[in-house]
This record gives C-alpha cells, sequence and structure tokens, in this order.
C-alpha cells in the first residue's frame, strides 16, 4: 500500500513532470536537428551534434576545460537574466519578446557610462538595469492605456532601441574596428570584480560574481511571484485583468510594473556580459542580439520556473557555445541556433505531453480502482 | 521620385501580401506571429529555384520561382498548423520558434550548400543578378512594372472576393468569430483553420520573395527578413483585417519604408542632415504610432489564439 502511494506521488508530482517534458523536448529537438544535418550532409552529422553537447569538454585537458566552463558559465548569467526577463512576464501573461531589446538598450546604458563617463560597475549595472526598465514600462505603458498587443510592440521596440544603441555606442567604439573601446585598458573600475571566483576557474578573468548574483537573482523572482502580495497581485491580473480590476486591483499599473521589472531584469543581463569583459558591442550589428530570443528558449524549457531556469538557461548557452567546436568545413556554428530553435518548439507540446501523462495516470488509478471494487463484491460475495 | 514610387509599390506588395496571409490565419482563428519564418522560407524556396534553374526563360522563371516559394512558405506553415490546431499549443511560443528556427535553418542549410561547393565560401548568400531580370514586365522611365506587383494586386482581388463572396471565406470567418457555433452548422473547424493557416503560407511565401528581390540581387539569409513579418502585421491590425483597408495600410507603410532606401536623392531631405539610422528606424517608429492609436478600438477575430475545444459552449 505504501509503495503504491509513493508511485503515484511520483509521476503526478508537477515537478517531476515538468522535468520529463522537459528532457522530452531536449531528446526530441536533439534527435531531429540531427536528422536535419543529415539531410544537408551525411558526413559529420553526429560529430556534430556530439561537439555541441561537449562544449568546453572538447579540450581534452582539465585545466584549460575548467576555463571554457568559466567562460561558458560567463554568459550563461546574462542568459538567466534575459530567461527571468521573459519567465516573470510569462507568469503575469505577458510574452515579453523584447527582452532582446532591453538587453540591448542596458548594454548601451552600461557601456557608455563605462566608458563615456568612466562610472563604477556597480552605477553601470544600476543605469542597465534602469534602461531595460524604461524600454519594458513604455511596452507596457502601450498595452496597458493603448491596447496594442506586446508581442508586436516588444518587435517594432527591439528594432528601433537596436539602431538607437548602435549610434549611441558608434561615439565611444575603437577608431579602427566596429567594437567598442575594451573596459580593461579604458576603464578597469567598469570591470565587475571577482572576489576570488576566478581562482576557481583555472584563472579565467571573466568569470566575475555576476554568476553566483544572477542565480540569487533567479531566487529573488521566485520569492517575489509565490511569496509576496505584489507578486500574487501581478499574477492574479495576468490570470484575469477583469477579476483584479473587480478586487481593486491596478491593473494597469500592474501590466506596466510587470513589464518594467522584466526589463530591468533583461537590461541587467546586458550589464553582467559587457562588464565582465568577455565580449565588446560590435556598433555594425543588424541583428537584434540573439541573448534574448535564447532567454524565451531556456524560459519555456526550465518549466517557466525560476529554479528551472538556472538549468535550463545554463543548457541553452552551453549548447550555443558548443556550436563554436563544429568542424567548420563542414558546417556553420549556427547549427547550435537550429537545435535550440527546435527545442523551443516541441517546449510548444509540453502541455500535450502533460495532458497526456495525467491521462494515463488517470487511467491507471480508475483501472486500479475498478480492480479493487471487483475483488471487493468478490469477498462481499464469498462472505456470504 | 521614380525610385520613390517604385520602392512603395514594391515593398507595399511585400506588407500587403504578407498581411493578407496573416489576415486569413487570423480569420480562421489562429494567431500568425511566425510570419516573418515563413517570409525566409519562402525566400529561401524561391532563391534556390533561381540558383539551380537559372536558364529558365522568362515565363518559366517567373512561374517557377513563385512555385518555389509558394511551396516552401506553405510546408512551413504546417508547422504552426499541426501545433496549433492538433496539440493546442501556445500560439505566440510556436510563432517565435518558428522565426528562430527559419532564420537558424536557413542559414545552416545556405552555409553548407556554399561550403559544399567552395571551401572557402563561408557566406549565407544567395545570388540571382541573371536571373532577378526575368521579373520586369516593362520599364517607364525610372520605374519597373515588375510582375509581382500584377500578381499582388491579382490577388488582393481574389481575397477579396474568397473572403466576402464564397461559402470557403464566410464559413473561414465563422471558426475565428465563434468556432463552437460554426461546429454545431456542420462546418469542420479544423479543416477550416488548416486552410486558413496554408493560406497565410502561401502568401506568406511568395512575399518572401517578392521582399528579397525588391532593391538588391543577392541575399543574405543570416539576417532573416528584419522584421519585416511583424510590420506585416501591424499593417494587419492597422487595417482592422479587411483587406481593402490592410491595402491602404501597406501603402502607407510602404512609403516609409522605402524612404529609407531612397532619402538621399531628395535634396531637402538629404539637407536636414538626419542620420541613416533614424531613417531605418522610421518604419518602426510609425508603425508603433500607428498602433498606439488604433488598437484601442480594433475588432480582431473574437476567437482568435483560443484553441478549438469542442466541448466549450
Amino acid at each position: 500500500m505504501n509503495t503504491k502511494k509513493e508511485k503515484k506521488s511520483i509521476l503526478s508530482n508537477g515537478a517531476v513532470q515538468t522535468l520529463l517534458a522537459s528532457l522530452f523536448c531536449i531528446i526530441l529537438g536533439l534527435f531531429v536537428g540531427y536528422i536535419v544535418l543529415l539531410i544537408i550532409n551525411p558526413a559529420g552529422a553526429g560529430r556534430a551534434i556530439t561537439s555541441i553537447l561537449k562544449n568546453f569538454l572538447y579540450f581534452p585537458r582539465p585545466e584549460v576545460a575548467l576555463e571554457y566552463f568559466g567562460s561558458t558559465l560567463a554568459k550563461s548569467a546574462p542568459l538567466l537574466m534575459c530567461t527571468l526577463s521573459v519567465l516573470f512576464a510569462y507568469k503575469v501573461g505577458l510574452f515579453n519578446i523584447g527582452a532582446s531589446g532591453q538587453y540591448a538598450v542596458g548594454a548601451g546604458f552600461a557601456l557608455y557610462f563605462a566608458i563615456h563617463f568612466n562610472a563604477p560597475w556597480w552605477l553601470c549595472l544600476l543605469l542597465a538595469m534602469f534602461g531595460g526598465a524604461v524600454l519594458g514600462a513604455a511596452a507596457g505603458a502601450l498595452k496597458a492605456y493603448l491596447n496594442v498587443n506586446e508581442v508586436i510592440a516588444c518587435i517594432m521596440l527591439n528594432w528601433i532601441s537596436l539602431y538607437a544603441v548602435n549610434t549611441v555606442l558608434t561615439e565611444v567604439k575603437e577608431s579602427s574596428t566596429t567594437y567598442t573601446l575594451p573596459l580593461r585598458t579604458n576603464n578597469p573600475k567598469a570591470l565587475i570584480p571577482h572576489l576570488g571566483l576566478q581562482h576557481l576557474f583555472a584563472e579565467n578573468r571573466y568569470v566575475t560574481i555576476a554568476i553566483p548574483l544572477a542565480v540569487v537573482f533567479a531566487i529573488l523572482v521566485w520569492i517575489l511571484l509565490e511569496k509576496t502580495k505584489l507578486g500574487y497581485e501581478l499574477k492574479a491580473t495576468g490570470l484575469s485583468v477583469n477579476a483584479a480590476k473587480y478586487a481593486g486591483m491596478k491593473e494597469k499599473k500592474n501590466i506596466i510594473l510587470t513589464m518594467a521589472i522584466s526589463g530591468a531584469l533583461a537590461g541587467l543581463g546586458a550589464g553582467f556580459l559587457y562588464l565582465s569583459g568577455i565580449e565588446q558591442w560590435s556598433c555594425a550589428q543588424t541583428a537584434v542580439p540573439n541573448m534574448g530570443f535564447n532567454g524565451i528558449a531556456a524560459a519555456f524549457l526550465g518549466g517557466i520556473h525560476p529554479i528551472g531556469a538556472i538549468f535550463s538557461s545554463f543548457f541553452i548557452q552551453h549548447i550555443t557555445s558548443g556550436g563554436a567546436y563544429v568542424d567548420k568545413m563542414v558546417y556553420c556554428a549556427q547549427i547550435s541556433d537550429l537545435i535550440a530553435a527546435i527545442i523551443i518548439y516541441f517546449c510548444g507540446f509540453v502541455l500535450f505531453f502533460k495532458h497526456c501523462m495525467n491521462r494515463r495516470i488517470q487511467k491507471a488509478e480508475e483501472k486500479r480502482a475498478k480492480a479493487a471494487q471487483q475483488a471487493a463484491s468478490a469477498a462481499q460475495k464469498g462472505g456470504e | 521620385m521614380a525610385l520613390l514610387l517604385q520602392y512603395t509599390i514594391i515593398y507595399a506588395s511585400v506588407l500587403l501580401l504578407v498581411a493578407l496571409g496573416g489576415c486569413f490565419s487570423e480569420r480562421s482563428g489562429i494567431i500568425n506571429l511566425g510570419l516573418e519564418g515563413i517570409m525566409v522560407a519562402g525566400a529561401l524556396g524561391g532563391a534556390l529555384v533561381m540558383k539551380f534553374l537559372p536558364h529558365l526563360p522568362s515565363a518559366g522563371m517567373v512561374i517557377c520561382v513563385v512555385l518555389g516559394s509558394v511551396v516552401f512558405g506553405m510546408i512551413f506553415s504546417l508547422l504552426l498548423a499541426v501545433a496549433a490546431i492538433n496539440f493546442n499549443a501556445d500560439q505566440t511560443l510556436i510563432g517565435t520558434a518558428m522565426n528562430m528556427l527559419a532564420t537558424a535553418a536557413a542559414t545552416v542549410f545556405v552555409k553548407a550548400m556554399n561550403m559544399a561547393e567552395d571551401p572557402n565560401n563561408v557566406a549565407s548568400t544567395i545570388q540571382y543578378i541573371e536571373q532577378k531580370k526575368a521579373f520586369t514586365i516593362v520599364k517607364i522611365g525610372g520605374f519597373e512594372v515588375n510582375w509581382f506587383m500584377v500578381i499582388t494586386i491579382v490577388l488582393l482581388i481574389v481575397a477579396n472576393v474568397v473572403l466576402y463572396r464564397t461559402r470557403l471565406g464566410l464559413r473561414l470567418m465563422a471558426c475565428g468569430e465563434h468556432p463552437q457555433a460554426a461546429d454545431s452548422v456542420g462546418i469542420n473547424v479544423y479543416k477550416m483553420r488548416y486552410i486558413g493557416v496554408l493560406i497565410s503560407g502561401f502568401l506568406g511565401g511568395l512575399g518572401g520573395i517578392v521582399y528579397i528581390t525588391a532593391g538588391v540581387s543577392e541575399w543574405k539569409f543570416e539576417n532573416g527578413v528584419a522584421g519585416f513579418g511583424f510590420l506585416a502585421l501591424a499593417v494587419m491590425i492597422f487595417g482592422q483585417w479587411k483587406p481593402n483597408l490592410i491595402a491602404l495600410a501597406a501603402v502607407l507603410f510602404g512609403l516609409f519604408r522605402a524612404l529609407s532606401n531612397v532619402y538621399s536623392g531628395f535634396d531637402f531631405l538629404a539637407s536636414l542632415n538626419i542620420p541613416a539610422t533614424f531613417y531605418k528606424m522610421l518604419p518602426y517608429i510609425i508603425s508603433l504610432l500607428v498602433l498606439a492609436l488604433s488598437s484601442r478600438k480594433s475588432r480582431a477575430p473574437k476567437a482568435e489564439g483560443i484553441p478549438y475545444d469542442k466541448g466549450q459552449r
């Protein structure tokens, strides 16, 4: 009897179901990606998939692998922030496809103040948050007051902010290239401190306190959503605007606030990346940064849960970084984008998977109940 | 001036085709945010035809390129149809995934194809300088009349007739307004929604090839279509899901998009000394403004975005 009860609790547990569904999405995504690669070029498809999955393990020497593991983590932190941005908005019923634009604006604020005004790192991070929040709030206000579909508004804002940031950052770029001036030589004060973390990763200087900070933010988002009155109100607004209004909540303010928080998270993500010095902004970018879109992938892969997001962000960044180790004679690095896109596509089926799982459990339970009933009635008959 | 007019008409054609696609899909009850991806797929289909059949006579070229892009667009739109109609998936999420998928898949595919031909060529670009000439019907002064403009006008008329004058169109609209009621009078909602999405694949794919042959003679697939699918959605909302209004909106948006291509040819615009990036932003800014002004009283199909549930009332 005891074991039966446990069995039931494991499979019908929401977290376990989410985990199973996410794993299923990853496996299906990798499998379909493999087939697509086979169709494009059968030679080396298997190797390409393994090098994407191996990423830093590509290097046989453990110190080197550890160093590149550090780099992957350094890039996972900004992705985690974008993921949190997307999932926070989604929990409140808004689809923040504008995380990319908010991320771009965050990068613009952080780098401009870091290079032009020699601001310290913490101020740059705060300003990056502020920039993202303003852009997010703009999309939220358009939604709340003018009923503009937030997805389309965000896409338009993405492109506007990309061009605007390119224009502004051109003022602080290297004269010979399209990249912004490196922080290490121009304003080392703007680099996020390590606090000794780099020693853990073979002296990788890109490993900063941004990584633990991102995890802290994931936990904060979880607390905000699940344990506070504000989080409850925001979620209620997401479920039904009219019901929230009826219950006396300020539904318009809630929508704007949600998008502002969401934008602040994405903007902070950009600060985490560019203020670690791992990358410089290219002022000739013609495409909106991919980080925000990968954030959508990671948010859904993590089952729209802040703690799940930590793992899914790492996984998505892991395969994105792994794209760099693909045999360049056969494929290009973008196959990791392709696989990430396939995984998101399958994430759309998660609800269906869960539905199927629940139905099977229900059926099995019904069967068991029926058998028990029959046994009981048989026993009764025997007793007569 | 002729150049501005030509670009305006060609961009308006693209926006009109894609927005009509979105209109058919939403009228049947499925939000199609994957139009951007469908455009990329269609563009890839057409470009591949031009690449591998470069010596077709001009009539054959036009027909084959249109067929190639339409077929690619429709196949790609099936991804949305299956997920949203049969599996009740979140339509916003699926649309986003399709956009990412199309750009990534096209990049990987074109790069692999280029590398197979020449190992040093790692660009994601397809060229079609000679092939493109087949699309021109006649040149009047600086203005080029192009087959795609003719096709667009024909399709606008067809769309009007199909949507408002045929059984199919009326049934399709019923499924976007109240699918349960439509079902109760014997309309197959699933079939109608499939038709709606496939029409959007047809028109979106066609719009994709028109877009990449407008003004340029090679396309870098890494860039996708730069948000044009979403501009088309803005056009559709501004046009209130009605083909003729969509056509007017498309001309307005096409004008602003064309300005960013040719503004330097106008003395008074060039003398204003506005940076080039501003003109690049202009279509997006305008669409945001227009949406802000027109969304308040917009009347979207009632059941759009809601998976059809037979048991609901």
